[in-house]
């Protein structure tokens, strides 16, 4: 239920292929405060595995994933 | 007062010790050679620079033999070069958008396609991916040797705000505390 998810920012990642999606959500997630969540939407399939690998190195939280047709959405916690 | 003398020489031991061993600890960096001068290889080399930043890691990417004219600045006419120089600036790739892929060039119509395609499917050039890697603060060293041996000059180079002339010892010594070492 990403309703009761407060979305702090939105990044529009439809159509990146690698490595952009990685280097913007890198880049998106420092504009919010630790502890605010970013949406990132993203087409590219390989960020299904991108995504969480990347989360896991930087330290950061990916709450939930969800998946509709060919678009992705990422909502990822800043945690520092 | 023995034993205060005993612990503070053991300290200082200690302290000797932990110098030593942070030298040689590994860093959270990756350390690439760029040797290939394929737009495919520099390209995939360019993914994993940018990406590893995107992970948190710390990059230098040192470019060597063909890698080098990939540096060059299509812009920049240089003179008073000896006859290879002019031979081999003349033969030799001049910056990004001159190289060709290592497989299925096919005399020029494979690149181009393959160039087409990146377009078409939102991959980045190695023009756009030469600029993020200097917006991301990916650290560039030019081999020295081969700038000198395909008579190079520092003057037509790219501007690159965090490139550096250097030979085989300032790889070696960034490779040696980095996690990931690459040869393309």
């Amino acid at each position: 239920m990403s309703e009761d998810i407060k979305v702090e920012k939105v990044l529009d990642l439809k159509g990146l292929p690698c490595p952009m999606p990685v280097v913007k959500i890198s880049k998106g997630i420092k504009e919010v405060e630790i502890g605010q969540v970013v949406e990132a939407i993203t087409t590219d399939p390989g960020t299904l595995t991108d995504f969480p690998a990347w989360a896991r190195t930087s330290g950061n939280e990916i709450l939930k994933t969800d998946q509709t047709g060919d678009e992705i959405k990422f909502y990822v916690k800043r945690k520092v | 007062m023995d034993n205060l003398e005993t612990i503070e020489k053991e300290l200082k031991k200690l302290a000797a010790r932990m110098e030593a061993v942070e030298g040689k600890v590994t860093e959270d960096k990756v350390s690439m050679i760029v040797f290939s001068g394929d737009l495919d290889k520099v390209l995939a080399s360019f993914v994993i620079g940018t990406g590893a930043v995107a992970m948190g890691m710390e990059v230098v990417m040192f470019f060597t033999f063909w890698g080098t004219p990939i540096l060059r600045d299509k812009e920049k006419k240089i003179g008073g070069k000896d006859t290879m120089g002019k031979m081999f600036g003349a033969m030799l790739p001049k910056g990004t958008g001159d190289v060709k892929l290592s497989k299925m060039n096919m005399g020029g119509m494979g690149t181009a396609m393959m160039k087409s395609l990146m377009k078409k499917k939102n991959v980045a050039s190695l023009e756009q991916m030469l600029e993020l890697a200097e917006e991301l603060g990916v650290k560039i060293y030019v081999c020295e040797m081969s700038m000198d041996l395909m008579g190079f000059k520092r003057e037509e180079m790219v501007q690159y705000n965090h490139m550096e002339f250097c030979g085989v010892a300032k790889f070696l010594e960034e490779a040696k505390n980095s996690r990931v070492q690459l040869f393309i």
